[in-house]
């Protein structure tokens, strides 16, 4: 049985990763550390990042808001002593990074590509909790915006790079399009959906920052039908995110095109999540007599 | 910590939207200490989706005691539980309290915040009666509730020989007002250079207002914060609290869930 994908030249031994700020080595003890397929860190900026106010965390009907803000103590930090953290990781590490605009980009992808241990990077081009200077907004919500950021890192590194895109856009299509003519090795699909919740005894919203992301099995449906469409425009790989909580969850992202996925808030339910979710795809691969997982992406039957 | 799956020995009803549920787990009973929390999944199902951090209330040679107020869905669904069932735990989580040897401790509650102060009680009880230097330390321990019946845990404090003084909101038991009231009435003769630590643990305002009491009485003091969180464990970074320290965030769940009353950001 072959459960092994490649995207770019990052090659994994299994298609479930961790998305990027749900999962730390606080949960080394708790989830085990070789199962992965790749680890995808928590976001990076240039400079530190205090993040926002509380509540950062709203919980929801099956899914949960947040407004973290990408609090972060920056490249030097990350460089000096978080990524130590990570060496007894075996799995392939994928650094997640944010500027404000191309340039900051850029030169965190440069320094990050000269790290033996940094194999891949996903840009976070659609945090919904900041403002990005480039475009005032998200740089995922406007396809110049990500082509342009995207062509700089491309433009600046060899390693594989992963452009995570927002689900709040007319068209997901249109800006992974605009990712894969910019040099994108991949498109991470998706990010949170913008949202919010109210207490109505106080009339407050329940986020500090008001609005946050929504994640978890709420926006499964949502995240499945963007890499669908996705899936039919582009020919670089997908990496299906959005609420994957088991491997029925994981495969269906695959049979509608994704090559790999990541594993995020089932991980704060259930630290196990990953391991079980690679478990339960190759009980589903025996039973379905699949030998090879690639076989599965985009396999979806219509008609 | 571990995650663990532990075997609910009982879930009563205490009060009125008040349970205390005792787990079996050799492993928590033994790593357990005063302050530390567990993450508690409530339903099998992914709604309520997150889990419930909920504070050990005794910690017993077997298992430890969770002690908390029915104030939402997934706390509905944990009190409807039964003896027998398994619970999905993480933990032990946090840092728990620092047990200063004081000539007094102040253990101030609020609400559902006297869920940790029995424990706590226990251990400074346990350790005064094992460092012979401190025979005269004594626990003074203020309960502040809504109304009476709310009023959580007297006896055992009781039995526990501490000096136990009540606050209600309504005026139903004790001192009718607020628990912070009773502190700073207790306070008024202390001498300063007593030796005393103030441990508190309820709602903001409360922990705000003995911080603020404990600072102008030059005493130290413990305050066991909350806050919403996701994962329990430091990773997501949803549970911060802001501190003096150029105006950074901790993290309630790793960081804390007690800090030096200084060291916060009221």
């Amino acid at each position: 049985m072959n459960l092994s994908v490649k995207i770019g030249n990052l090659k994994l031994k299994n298609p479930v990763m961790v998305a990027s700020g749900t999962w730390g080595i606080e949960y080394e003890e708790l989830s085990g550390l070789d199962n992965l397929g790749a680890t995808v860190l928590k976001t990076i900026t240039l400079k530190k990042r205090t993040g926002n106010p509380a509540p950062r965390i709203a919980e929801t009907a099956s899914g949960m808001l947040n407004s973290i803000g990408l609090e972060n103590k920056g490249l030097e930090d990350f460089i000096k002593n978080k990524l130590p953290l990570f060496d007894k990781v075996s799995s392939p590490l994928v650094a997640s990074i944010a500027g404000d605009d191309d340039v900051e980009f850029k030169e965190l992808a440069v320094r990050l590509s000269r790290i033996k241990r940094v194999d891949a990077l996903e840009l976070n081009l659609s945090c919904p909790n900041i403002k990005y200077g480039l475009n005032g907004g998200l740089i995922a919500h406007d396809a110049k915006a990500t082509y342009k950021v995207v062509k700089a890192v491309r433009g600046a590194t060899p390693i594989t790079v992963i452009a995570k895109l927002s689900p709040n856009v007319t068209s997901v299509a249109e800006i992974a399009k605009a990712a894969e003519a910019a040099g994108a090795d991949a498109v991470a699909l998706t990010n949170t959906f913008i949202g919010m919740a109210v207490d109505i005894d106080t009339k407050r919203p329940k986020l500090g920052n008001v609005t946050g992301g929504l994640s978890g099995p709420a926006i499964k449906p949502l995240s499945l039908r963007a890499v669908w469409e996705a899936y039919k425009e582009i020919g670089i790989p997908i990496v299906g995110i959005g609420g994957i909580m088991d491997a029925a969850d994981a495969i269906e992202f695959m049979l509608c095109g994704a090559r790999a996925v990541q594993v995020g808030t089932a991980n704060f339910v259930n630290p196990k999540a990953p391991a079980e979710i690679v478990s339960g795809i190759k009980k589903y691969m025996t039973g379905h007599k699949i030998k090879d997982i690639s076989s599965l992406v985009g396999a979806l039957k219509l008609g | 910590m571990k995650q663990l799956k532990a075997k609910i020995l009982s879930n009563d009803k205490v009060a009125e939207d008040f349970y205390r549920m005792r787990i079996e787990s050799a492993y928590l009973a033994k790593n357990t200490k005063p302050g530390q929390f567990v993450e508690v999944r409530c339903a099998d199902d992914v709604d309520p989706l997150l889990r419930r951090p909920l504070g050990a209330h005794r910690i017993s040679p077997g298992g430890i005691d969770i002690l908390y107020e029915v104030v939402g869905k997934g706390t509905e669904i944990l009190a409807r539980k039964k003896k027998g069932e398994d619970l999905d735990v993480i933990g032990p989580l946090g840092n728990g309290f620092e047990i200063n040897n004081s000539e007094a401790s102040v253990l101030v509650a609020g609400g559902i915040g006297v869920a940790p102060m029995l424990t706590l009680a226990e251990s400074i009880g346990h350790q005064v009666t094992r460092s012979p230097g401190h025979q005269k330390s004594k626990i003074h321990v203020i309960i502040g509730a809504k109304t009476k019946s709310n009023i959580l845990c007297e006896k055992e404090f009781k039995n526990l020989k501490c000096n136990v003084r009540v606050a209600t909101e309504d005026g139903s038991k004790g001192h009718k007002g607020l628990a912070t009231d009773v502190l700073k009435k207790l306070l008024v003769t202390w001498q300063p250079g007593n030796l005393a630590t103030i441990y508190a643990c309820g709602p903001t305002g409360m922990l705000k207002a003995v911080a603020a009491i404990a600072k102008d009485k030059n005493i130290p003091c413990q305050v066991s914060l909350e806050e919403r969180m996701a994962c329990g464990v430091g990773v997501c970074l949803g549970c911060p609290v802001k501190v003096k320290t150029n105006h950074e965030y901790k993290m309630v769940c790793k960081d804390g869930p007690v800090f030096d009353a200084e060291e916060i950001s009221w």
